[in-house]
C-alpha cells in the first residue's frame, strides 16, 4: 500500500529519509516571543570602521538605504565607536517605526554590499540577542557528523531488462499499476525485490507522471507530490506544496515545477516551505535536495478579467509557463506582451538582473536541444519568439541566443492572425505556422515559415499556401519530415466538425549533408483526423481521429517504405505507404512506447464512459491486444534515458541487424513455447479435475437414487427418451413468400 | 442457421424456458400473456390467459403437462400446458419473482418480493401431476428470509435435497429443502444475483450477477468451480447439457441506462464460453436491448434468448458448434478411445 501524504507530518520520523532529525531547534527558534518592543530595531553590521569625523557620512549614506524600507531616522541610527573614541565599531543600531519595517529592512537589505569590501548584515535586534546569547553558540568548532554512505537503489534498474521490454503504469479505479509490457500477452506486473505487485490503491489523488528520462513516477496529492522508484518503487522524494495542481521537470530531472491553482498559505512553522512562499503559485524545486529554489505568483493571462456581462471569463493556462532551456541551465517565463524573463539555474537569479524587453511577445520556445548554428563555437542556448503587428510596425519571428540576448535572425511577416512555434527535435529547424488573414479578414490562409538554423546566416523557406486552416502540425523526430492536418471552413450552424485534409512533406532530394527543399509529398483528404504521433524514431506516423463520436480511425503510415516508390516522388527523401488502418472505438490517447515498437491506444474515463480501457499495436498497426477495463484513467509509458551507444556502435548494430534480431526471435520462441506449454498444461489440468469431479458427483448421485429405490434417471433425463424412441425426424417446410409483384406493358 | 425470432410479446422478455422434451419453449414478459412456441420453426403454440400484471417467472414440469407461472399481480398460476387452462391460482401479498419445479415435478416452489412490510419468502407447494386432480392451496413448506438480504432467484437441487437461493447482495444460500434450515451461505457475487440455472443433473448450478461475472457452483458444497468474467452486467447464464462443455451468458447494460448509450456500447450479446476453461469463445449478436434470460434446450440442439427488446430469438446450432474442441479435448477423447480399460480404472 502506498504511504499516503499524511505522512508528511513533520513530526513522523520518516520524513527526508532522515530519522535523526532533531527538531528541538526549531521549536526553539519558533517558540512564541512575549518580546518587550525591542521588534522596532535592527542590528547593522559589516560597515567600514570609520574615525569620528566620517561618522555622519556614513550614517546619512545608510539612512538613505535604511528609509527605502520603512520610516526612521538620523536621530534614530546609533552607530558605537570603540573605546579610545577613534574609529567606529562596524556597526549600527537602528530603530524604525514599526516591527514590520523593521522585518522588511531586514529581508530587503541583508547581504546588501555597500562596495567592493564591505557587505552589511542586517538583523532582528531580538534576532541577535537570541542565536548571540551566551551559551547558543560553541566556542569550540565541531567536526559535523558525517551521515554514513548508504548505497541508493539503481535508479534506472528497468532499463537492464535481459528482454529489453519496457515498462508502463496503468491508473484505473482506485489503482495505480507498473506492468511490463508483453506485447500479445497479459502485461506482465511489476513486482519489487520481495515479491510485492507494484500496484498500489490510491497510490495519487488526481494522476501519475513519468519524469523525462523515466527515473521517477510522480504521484500527485492535496499536500504536494511525490516521487517513486527503484526496483523496490519506495518514495525517493517528496515536495510539499498545498494544493498542487500540475508538475513539471526539467529536461534533465534536476529540477521540477509545481502549480497550484490557489496561491499558497504558509505559517511561520513550515518546516520546509518559508513566508517567502507565502502567497505564490508556483515553486521551482531542486530535486537532489527536495528544497525550493523559488516561488512565483501566476501571472494573469491576456485579455480581459470579466466578460461583457461580468462573468469571470475562463482562460486557459499556458503550461508549462516556465519553460526550460535544453539543458536547464535557464528556465523562462513569458510577461504576456512585455518581455521574457530568463531565470539561471541552479541560484535561479534573473539573467542580467532583468528581463529581455521584447515588445507584444506572444509566445516563445526553447529549442528542445544544443543548436550548432553554422560557424558559431561560443555557448549559446536559442529560443524563437513572436511578435504580432504592432501599429504600422510588422509581425516579427525572431531566434535569440542565451546568454548573449543577441538576436540572430528576424523575419516580418503581414496580415498575422496567429503563429505557433514548432522546433524540430534537434533544433536544426524551426517552423513558424502562420495563420494569416486578407486584407479585408475574411478569408484565410496558412504559411509555414521553416528556418534552417544550422545553416549559415538561418536561411528561411516559404511553404506554399495553404488555403485552409491548419489545425495540427508535426515534425518527425530526428527527422526533416513533417506532418500537417487542415481543417476545412465550418459550416455555418454545423453540428459537425469539419473534414479535414492530412498533408505529408518530405525535402527534395539534395547532396548530403545540405537538406532540400520542402515539398508536399501527398494530401490524403475527406478525413476525421485530428491528431499525430510520430514514433519517437521518426519514419512512422500515426494520424488519428481522437475525441470523436463518429470516428476513431488509426492511419499507421511509413515514409520509408521498401519497395516501388511512384514516379512522382523520385526526388523525394520519403517513399510513403499506408501500412495499416485501425480503429478504436472513443480512443482519447495515443502514446508510443520509447523504443518505438508498440502503440499504446486507451479511451479514458476522464473523457468519456464508453469501452474505457486500451488497444495495443505494433508500429505497422498490427492490433496486439484489446483490453476493456473498468474505470481505465490513464496509460503512460515509461520514457527511457538517452542511449549510451556512440553513433558508431549504434551504426554496427543496424548493420549487424540480423545476427541480433536472430538471437531475440529464438529468445521470444523459447518463451512462447513455454508458455503454451503452461497453457496447455493447465488445460490438461483442469480437464482432468472436471473429469473426475463430474464422474464423483455422478456416481454418488446414481448410487443414492439406486438406494431410495429410484430409477437412475431423473423424470427430466427421460423426458429425452421420448424423442429417441420415435426417432426424430426432420421435417422440411417450404415457405414461398410474394414480395412484390408489378405488372409492366410492353409496346 | 438463421435464427428464428419468435414476435408476439408486446413487451421486455423476463424468463424463456424449454420443455424438457427440448420441443416448446415457454416465455414470460411484461406483458400479461404467457406464450408457448415450436422450438423447430418458432410457430406460436398457444397463450395462457389469466394473469393481470407482468411476469417474472416461469417454469414447466418433466413430463410437460403442467406450467407454473408467477408475476407482478401477486399470484403463482398453474395452467394445464396442453390446453391453456388455469389449474390453479395462489395469492400472495407480493409478486413472485421466481417460480421452479423440482426435477420430480411434485414439487413447486415461489419466491415472493420483498416490500416494505414484506420479507421475501419461499413457499413451496406439493404438486399432483395429474391435470385434472385438485391441487392444494396449503404449502408444504415457507422459508421466511428474514436475516439475508432479498431473495432474487431460487431453485432445487438434485433429489431436492436443497433449496438454493440467490441473493440482492450476490450472496448464494443453501436451505434444507425438507425442514427450511439455513445450511450454508457463500458470498460469491459482489452485486445481485440476476440468474440461477442448473445443470442438467442439478448437482451444480450456474449464477449470473450484475457484478459482470457468472460462476459454476457446486450444489452440495456451494463451492465456486469456475469463473466466467465479462465486461457487462449478466442477467442470466445457462448451462449447455453434456456432451457440449459450454455456458452461455446474456446481459448487456441496465436497460435503464440504455438511452444513455450506443447500441454498439450496449453489448447486447450472447457469449459463449468453454464451461471447463472458462475462456470466452463466441458471441451471437441480434438483440438491441440487453439479454434478459437465456436458456438452453435440454436435447442441446439448440438455445434461446429473451430480449428487453421485447424478442424471442431460437438459435440452432451448427454442426462446428458441436465439433469444437481444445487439443487437450482431442487428446482426451482419443486416450479414451484407444485405451477404455484406463477409464475403467478411473472410475
Amino acid at each position: 500500500m502506498a504511504p499516503s501524504f499524511e505522512q508528511l507530518d513533520p513530526d513522523m520520523d520518516d520524513y527526508d529519509d532522515d530519522d535523526e532529525v532533531d527538531y528541538s531547534d526549531l521549536r526553539e527558534q519558533y517558540e512564541v516571543r512575549m518580546e518587550e518592543g525591542l521588534d522596532t530595531f535592527v542590528v547593522v553590521d559589516g560597515l567600514p570602521k570609520v574615525p569620528p569625523g566620517s561618522k555622519d557620512k556614513l550614517v546619512k549614506f545608510l539612512l538613505r538605504k535604511l528609509v527605502q524600507f520603512g520610516k526612521t531616522k538620523e536621530e534614530n541610527v546609533f552607530m558605537p565607536m570603540n573605546d579610545e573614541g577613534d574609529m567606529s565599531e562596524g556597526f549600527a543600531f537602528v530603530e524604525y517605526d514599526t516591527p514590520a519595517q523593521a522585518a522588511a529592512a531586514v529581508k530587503g537589505l541583508h547581504a546588501t554590499p555597500l562596495d567592493k569590501k564591505h557587505t552589511i548584515a542586517v538583523n532582528k535586534l531580538t534576532d541577535i540577542e537570541r542565536y548571540g546569547r551566551e551559551g547558543r553558540i560553541d566556542e569550540t568548532y565541531r567536526e559535523p557528523d558525517m551521515e554514513e554512505f548508504k548505497e541508493k537503489e539503481h535508479l534506472r534498474y528497468w532499463v537492464g531488462d535481459a528482454e529489453g521490454r519496457d515498462q508502463f503504469v496503468m491508473y484505473r479505479g482506485d489503482n495505480v499499476g507498473v506492468y511490463w509490457n508483453e506485447r500479445e500477452d497479459q502485461p506482465d506486473p511489476v513486482r519489487t525485490p520481495a515479491g510485492q505487485l507494484v500496484d498500489r490503491q490510491h497510490w495519487t489523488e488526481t494522476f501519475v507522471q513519468w519524469s523525462p528520462k523515466g527515473t521517477y513516477l510522480t504521484s500527485m496529492h492535496a499536500q504536494g507530490v511525490q516521487l517513486w522508484g527503484g526496483e523496490s518503487w519506495s518514495r525517493q522524494k517528496r515536495f510539499m506544496h498545498p494544493g498542487v495542481n500540475l508538475v513539471d521537470f526539467s529536461p534533465d530531472e534536476r529540477y521540477l515545477t509545481t502549480w497550484s491553482h490557489q496561491a499558497m498559505q504558509v505559517d511561520e512553522n513550515n518546516p520546509i516551505l518559508s513566508l517567502e512562499e507565502d502567497g505564490k503559485n508556483y515553486i521551482i524545486w531542486d530535486i537532489d535536495t527536495g528544497k525550493p529554489l523559488r516561488s512565483f505568483v501566476t501571472l494573469d493571462p491576456p485579455g480581459p478579467r470579466e466578460d461583457a456581462e461580468g462573468q469571470p471569463v475562463k482562460k486557459k493556462l499556458q503550461w508549462p509557463a516556465f519553460k526550460w532551456s535544453a539543458d536547464a541551465k535557464y528556465v523562462a517565463r513569458l510577461n504576456h506582451g512585455e518581455s521574457v524573463s530568463i531565470y539561471e539555474l541552479p541560484r535561479m537569479n534573473l539573467l542580467d538582473k532583468q528581463s529581455v524587453k521584447i515588445e507584444g511577445i506572444v509566445d516563445f520556445e526553447w529549442s528542445p536541444a544544443e543548436t550548432q548554428r553554422h560557424s558559431i563555437k561560443a555557448y549559446e542556448q536559442l529560443f524563437a519568439y513572436w511578435t504580432p503587428e504592432l501599429g504600422s510596425n510588422p509581425a516579427k519571428v525572431g531566434i535569440m541566443s542565451i546568454p548573449t540576448k543577441e538576436v540572430v535572425r528576424t523575419r516580418n511577416l503581414f496580415n498575422v492572425s496567429d503563429a505557433k512555434l514548432h522546433w524540430q527535435s534537434e533544433g536544426a529547424f524551426l517552423c513558424v505556422k502562420v495563420d494569416r488573414h486578407s486584407k479585408s479578414g475574411k478569408s484565410r490562409a496558412t504559411n509555414l515559415e521553416i528556418f534552417r538554423v544550422r545553416d549559415k546566416d538561418v536561411p528561411v523557406e516559404v511553404v506554399e499556401n495553404i488555403k485552409d486552416t491548419v489545425i495540427n502540425f508535426a515534425w518527425e523526430p530526428k527527422g526533416d519530415r513533417f506532418v500537417l492536418i487542415t481543417a476545412g471552413a465550418v459550416p455555418e450552424g454545423s453540428a459537425v466538425p469539419p473534414k479535414t485534409a492530412v498533408s505529408f512533406f518530405a525535402p527534395e532530394k539534395a547532396k548530403a549533408p545540405a537538406v532540400g527543399n520542402f515539398k508536399l509529398i501527398r494530401t490524403v483528404d475527406k478525413k476525421n483526423n485530428n491528431a499525430i504521433h510520430w514514433s519517437p524514431n521518426g519514419r512512422f506516423v500515426v494520424v488519428a481521429t481522437v475525441l470523436n463520436q463518429q470516428s476513431f480511425d488509426l492511419d499507421f503510415w511509413d515514409f520509408d517504405f521498401e519497395g516501388e516508390r511512384e514516379e512522382s516522388e523520385k526526388d523525394l527523401t520519403a517513399n510513403l505507404q499506408l501500412m495499416r488502418t485501425a480503429d478504436h472505438y472513443g480512443v482519447t490517447d495515443i502514446d508510443w512506447d520509447p523504443s518505438g515498437r508498440f502503440v499504446a491506444t486507451s479511451a479514458s474515463v476522464w473523457k468519456h464512459r464508453m469501452e474505457n480501457g486500451y488497444h495495443l499495436y505494433t508500429f505497422s498497426g498490427q492490433t496486439l491486444r484489446e483490453e476493456p477495463i473498468e474505470q481505465f484513467k490513464q496509460w503512460a509509458w515509461r520514457p527511457r534515458p538517452e542511449r549510451l551507444l556512440s553513433k558508431d556502435e549504434m551504426k554496427n548494430v543496424r548493420k549487424n541487424l540480423r545476427e541480433y534480431s536472430r538471437t531475440f526471435e529464438e529468445a521470444d520462441s523459447a518463451k512462447r513455447s513455454t508458455a503454451d506449454k503452461a497453457v496447455v498444461d493447465a488445460r490438461r489440468r483442469m480437464l482432468s479435475e472436471w473429469f473426475a469431479w463430474r464422474d464423483r458427483v455422478t456416481e454418488d448421485l446414481r448410487d443414492e437414487r439406486l438406494s431410495l429405490g429410484l430409477e437412475e434417471r431423473t423424470e427430466e433425463q427421460k423426458a429425452l427418451d421420448v424423442d429417441e424412441e420415435e426417432g426424430s425426424k426432420v421435417v422440411e417446410e417450404i415457405f414461398e413468400e410474394i414480395l412484390e409483384e408489378s405488372e409492366e406493358v410492353i409496346e | 442457421m438463421r435464427p428464428i425470432l419468435l414476435q408476439g410479446h408486446e413487451r421486455a422478455l423476463t424468463q424463456v424456458v424449454f420443455s424438457k422434451e427440448g420441443d416448446l419453449i415457454f416465455s414470460v414478459s411484461k406483458d400479461h400473456i404467457p406464450s408457448a412456441w415450436y422450438a423447430a420453426n418458432g410457430e406460436r403454440f398457444g397463450a395462457y390467459k389469466g394473469h393481470q400484471g407482468a411476469l417474472w417467472t416461469v417454469d414447466v414440469d418433466p413430463t410437460t403437462t403442467l406450467l407454473a407461472t408467477g408475476g407482478a399481480d401477486n399470484t403463482m398460476r398453474l395452467w394445464e400446458v396442453k390446453t391453456g387452462r388455469e389449474i390453479k391460482k395462489w395469492e400472495f401479498n407480493t409478486s413472485i419473482r421466481r417460480c421452479e419445479f423440482s426435477e420430480d415435478g411434485r414439487q413447486l416452489l415461489g419466491v415472493t418480493e420483498k416490500r416494505t412490510g414484506q420479507l421475501s419468502n419461499i413457499f413451496v407447494y406439493d404438486i399432483n401431476p395429474d391435470p385434472e386432480a385438485e391441487q392444494t392451496s396449503e404449502e408444504s413448506l415457507k422459508i421466511v428470509v428474514e436475516d439475508l438480504p432479498r431473495v432474487t432467484v431460487a431453485g432445487f437441487s438434485a433429489l431436492s435435497h436443497y433449496i438454493v437461493t440467490g441473493h440482492d447482495s450476490g450472496s448464494v444460500a443453501q436451505w434444507d429443502a425438507k425442514t427450511g434450515e439455513l445450511l450454508n451461505e457463500v458470498f460469491s457475487h459482489e452485486e445481485s444475483v440476476m440468474d440461477l440455472q442448473w445443470s442438467a443433473d442439478r448437482t451444480y448450478f450456474i449464477t449470473a450477477s450484475k457484478d459482470k461475472t457468472a460462476k459454476l457452483h457446486d450444489a452440495t458444497t456451494l463451492e465456486v468451480l469456475k469463473t466466467y468474467v465479462a465486461d457487462t452486467p449478466i442477467n442470466s447464464a445457462a448451462i449447455t447439457p453434456e456432451p457440449t462443455n459450454y455456458v452461455i451468458l446474456g446481459g448487456g447494460q441496465a436497460a435503464m441506462d440504455v438511452t444513455t448509450t450506443s447500441a454498439r456500447q450496449g453489448k447486447f450479446e450472447a457469449r459463449f464460453y468453454h464451461k471447463i476453461f472458462e475462456d470466452e469463445i463466441g458471441r451471437v449478436r441480434g438483440h438491441f436491448g440487453p439479454l434478459n434470460y437465456v436458456a438452453v434446450s435440454p436435447d442441446g440442439k439448440c438455445y434461446c434468448s429473451g430480449g428487453e427488446d421485447g424478442y424471442v430469438r431460437v438459435h440452432h446450432f451448427d454442426p462446428p458448434y458441436f465439433d469444437f474442441k481444445y487439443e487437450v479435448e482431442r487428446e482426451k477423447a482419443r486416450e479414451v478411445k484407444d485405451h477404455p480399460e484406463r477409464l475403467e480404472d478411473r472410475l
